[in-house]
């Protein structure tokens, strides 16, 4: 038991070692180190143009670098993807419109030859997870925005991933139904262990979600600092997404929000 | 190589390929083309049903007659005939066009007119108008407007124009339709009358959506011309320089051949004098939010 | 739905009233009534003939969205073949194809309908290809990261993505071609070739002087391109319900 624990921990989910990204003239990304360990929530915060997008997609092996090393799970990334070690969710929720919710929710086993018994199971499973499973034979049309950011999210669960990107997942939807979708992904997170990399431009999302939120400035980009987020630590994993509003309150978030702000600011300069 | 490049190159190749494939079918495929259960499935291949494309140029530059003395070449012949419907065809363009943007006007300043018009107007484009042709074929001799004897060519010319004038009605009511709420609003806050706003808003913005309407328009009217001319029997343009071919055709078709090249190659004249027009608008094309 | 039947009506009784009223002559404009009269006297030929004229139309149809899509996906597999197609499907929009029909009578024969089933073929490919050639490049950036993202192959981009994504767009193709196929299929008749279809009887009755016959004619013609563009339209209406608009 011990022994598989050290192995795990050797293991982190994320390893960025020295990553740079050119893209043409521009340079996107600036000797980026960053280390993410397993089961840890780590968001992405800066300005348009920082960075933090280019970021997640070389992690997810959507872009490559142009200098440095990233490992997904202890594997290139490369590896990662093929293997299907993480699962992404994008701003939009890139559902295919002529699937229904399951089916979409299936897509990634469909990919990777699952059969179909299998699939329904894990989707309704998953469904579930997400309190979606009345909608699992509508069409995406039918649902609201924030439910086609859950079905999203649970298809990029679909593979059991160790990892979990999300790239300004929340972004598109009101400030009610973000604050929902929020707790519901702390929820989720737990349940699953995955780590998650989350990109935002929401001082607040960024506190309220992370372990440590990674504050990033533009031109080149690059990591000016990395705050503490509102879970100092693992122990307070066993928060309740209820708690969730409340942690909004206490002096603890404020003051992260703060020094995130003030990260923020002096990046600017 | 530059995309302009290699663009030229590739659309040559094309219709070289094209060529090639002519050539290839009629190497391959038995003369008397492949029959099966009665049907033919392959065509007729030897000189008198393919020619050579190389037969069909060199008829360019030979006698329409042959043997008579001093006559135009079949290139000449074709080329007359060609340009000669396409003034026919850009003329009911334009007449089609303008009778076009002055129903939409109409429509747009009245709703009542759009909601009784527009359902015909947008079933016009599904519906074979062009059958007409050969019953506006005759007027021509029997009917004179304010003393002017109606000409076989008037027909022709009216055909082309009812053909262009459906696609540039839609086109133009969608885009004189189209600018956004938004902007319509600000012409309304700025206290701008029905005419400013069309002058200074809804024409500008419905060029994108009238240039296509335009192209579409602009082939109708070719097709229109052609088959106008075929049916009243208007002599001078291509249309009627194709069935005369035909008929002459059996032994020679090369003839033939080069007045439908000579037609083709006045549909892309055509398509391409509305590319100038659209280059001419470049400023109005292209949106924000 | 009130104002266009009015409007329909007033059209038929006004024109009734002007060519009686004004004695215009029937080579000009028959009354509405004559041509009325016309079609259900010839309603056994029009319908025969219609037969033929919309026979030629569908096989044309259903042959030119076959090539014409096969054409879009080998387009869209390739950037050579879509380089190569791509400027002779658009010269083939420009061009007068049934002026093509003379020159496939001479190569199939004039007594077979192969040669105006090619024209409506030749016609139907060019709207089926541009639209299906659309849809197949307008994937997604957001489904294309995802694909990517899942380790999809080729072959499975097609599958799960870019041909379904298509889907509404090829069939867009088909409910613009459907009623141009009845355009080509009557207007070729017109070049020569059998006497049996809509379009050669409008051309000898039109030179037989019986123009309410004709006028009858080119009715049932128009009759044959709406029931064209009604199956065009319910086809693509079943196979892309349940998808947004």
């Amino acid at each position: 038991m011990s022994e598989l624990a050290s192995a795990k921990s050797a293991r982190s989910a994320v390893e960025l070692d020295g990553v740079d990204k050119r893209f043409g003239d521009v340079q996107a990304l600036s000797g980026i180190e960053l280390t993410l360990d397993d089961g840890e929530f780590v968001s992405l915060i800066g300005p348009s143009g920082c960075g933090k997008s280019t970021l997640l997609r070389v992690v997810a092996d959507l872009e490559q670098p142009t200098a440095g090393t990233v490992q997904v799970g202890g594997k290139p990334a490369r590896q990662a993807r093929l293997d299907q070690d993480y699962g992404i969710a994008f701003q939009q929720s890139g559902l295919l419109e002529w699937r229904t919710v399951a089916e979409n929710v299936e897509l990634p086993l469909h990919v990777h030859g699952v059969g179909k018994a299998e699939r329904r199971a894990r989707a309704a499973e998953l469904l579930e997870l997400v309190g979606l499973a009345d909608f699992a034979g509508s069409r995406p049309a039918q649902l609201s925005g924030g439910m086609q950011q859950r079905v999203a999210i649970a298809r990029a669960l679909a593979p059991q991933p160790k990892l979990l990107l999300m790239d300004e997942p929340f972004g598109a939807l009101d400030e009610m139904t973000r604050e929902r979708m929020q707790a519901e992904l702390l929820r989720i997170a737990r349940e699953s262990g995955a780590a998650v990399l989350f990109v935002t431009h929401s001082i607040p999302e960024a506190v309220v979600l992370s372990d440590r939120v990674v504050v990033m400035t533009p031109r080149p980009g690059r990591i000016t600092e990395i705050v503490d987020g509102r879970r100092p630590g693992r122990d307070a994993a066993e928060l309740e997404p209820d708690d969730v509003e409340d942690v909004r309150e206490t002096a603890a978030f404020f003051a992260a929000v703060t020094a995130v702000r003030e990260a923020l600011r002096k990046g600017h300069q | 190589m530059g995309g302009r490049t290699r663009s030229v190159v590739t659309t040559v190749s094309a219709f070289a390929l094209l060529v090639l494939l002519w050539e290839l079918v009629k190497l391959v495929v038995p003369d008397d083309g492949v029959v099966v259960g009665g049907v033919r499935i392959l065509p007729r291949t030897d000189d008198a049903s393919m020619p050579h494309v190389w037969t069909v140029i060199a008829k360019l530059g030979q006698p329409e007659v042959a043997g008579a003395a001093d006559v135009r070449t079949v290139g000449a012949a074709v080329a007359q005939s060609a340009l000669y419907t396409l003034g026919l065809a850009l003329g009911g363009l334009v007449l089609g066009g303008v009778l076009g943007v002055v129903l939409a006007l109409v429509m747009l300043r009245f709703r009542l007119a759009e909601r009784a018009m527009l359902p015909y107007i947008v079933a016009s484009q599904t519906v074979p108008l062009i059958a007409i042709a050969p019953l506006v074929a005759g007027w021509g001799g029997k009917i004179a407007i304010m003393g002017w004897a109606w000409q076989p060519w008037a027909s022709v010319m009216v055909i082309a124009s009812y053909l262009a004038f459906f696609p540039i009605a839609v086109g133009a009511l969608r885009g004189l339709a189209g600018p956004n709420r938004a902007s319509v609003e600000l012409f309304t806050s700025l206290a701008a009358g029905w005419w400013t706003t069309l002058r200074r808003l809804r024409l500008p913005a419905a060029v994108p959506a009238i240039i296509p309407a335009v192209r579409l328009a602009a082939a109708a009217a070719v097709v229109g011309a052609i088959v106008a001319e075929i049916s009243t029997g208007t002599r001078g343009g291509i249309g009627r320089l194709i069935i005369e071919y035909a008929q002459t055709a059996t032994g020679d078709p090369s003839q033939l051949y080069a007045a439908i090249l000579g037609a083709a190659v006045l549909g892309l004249v055509a398509a391409a004098l509305v590319s100038l027009l659209d280059r001419a608008l470049w400023r109005y094309r292209g949106a924000v939010g | 739905m009130v104002a266009p039947l009015v409007l329909g009506v007033l059209v038929l009784v006004v024109w009734h009233l002007v060519v009686v009223a004004f004695a215009v002559p029937a080579f000009l404009l028959p009354t509405p009534l004559a041509i009325a009269q016309q079609f259900v006297a010839q309603f056994p030929v029009i319908l025969s003939t219609a037969a033929v004229t919309g026979g030629n139309a569908l096989v044309g149809l259903i042959a030119g969205f076959l090539i014409g899509l096969v054409l879009a996906v080998l387009a869209a597999s390739s950037r050579l073949i879509a380089e190569l197609t791509t400027p002779v499907v658009l010269a083939a929009s420009a061009i007068p194809i049934v002026a093509l029909a003379p020159v496939f009578t001479i190569m199939f024969g004039s007594t077979t309908e192969i040669a105006r089933q090619l024209v409506v073929t030749v016609v139907v490919i060019v709207p089926v290809f541009v639209s299906s050639a659309r849809g197949l490049r307008a994937v997604a950036p957001v489904h294309g990261d995802l694909m990517t993202s899942l380790a999809a192959t080729p072959w499975q981009r097609a599958r799960f993505v870019r041909l379904p994504g298509a889907v509404p767009y090829v069939m867009t193709g088909l409910r613009l071609a459907a009623p141009a196929a009845v355009i080509a299929s009557v207007v070729a008749e017109y070049f020569g070739g059998l006497q049996n279809g809509l379009g050669s009887r409008i051309t000898s009755a039109a030179a037989n002087t019986a123009y309410a016959r004709a006028w009858a004619f080119v009715v049932a013609s128009i009759v044959l391109g709406l029931l064209f563009h009604l199956g065009g339209t319910l086809v693509e209406r079943l196979v892309t319900r349940g998808r947004p608009a």
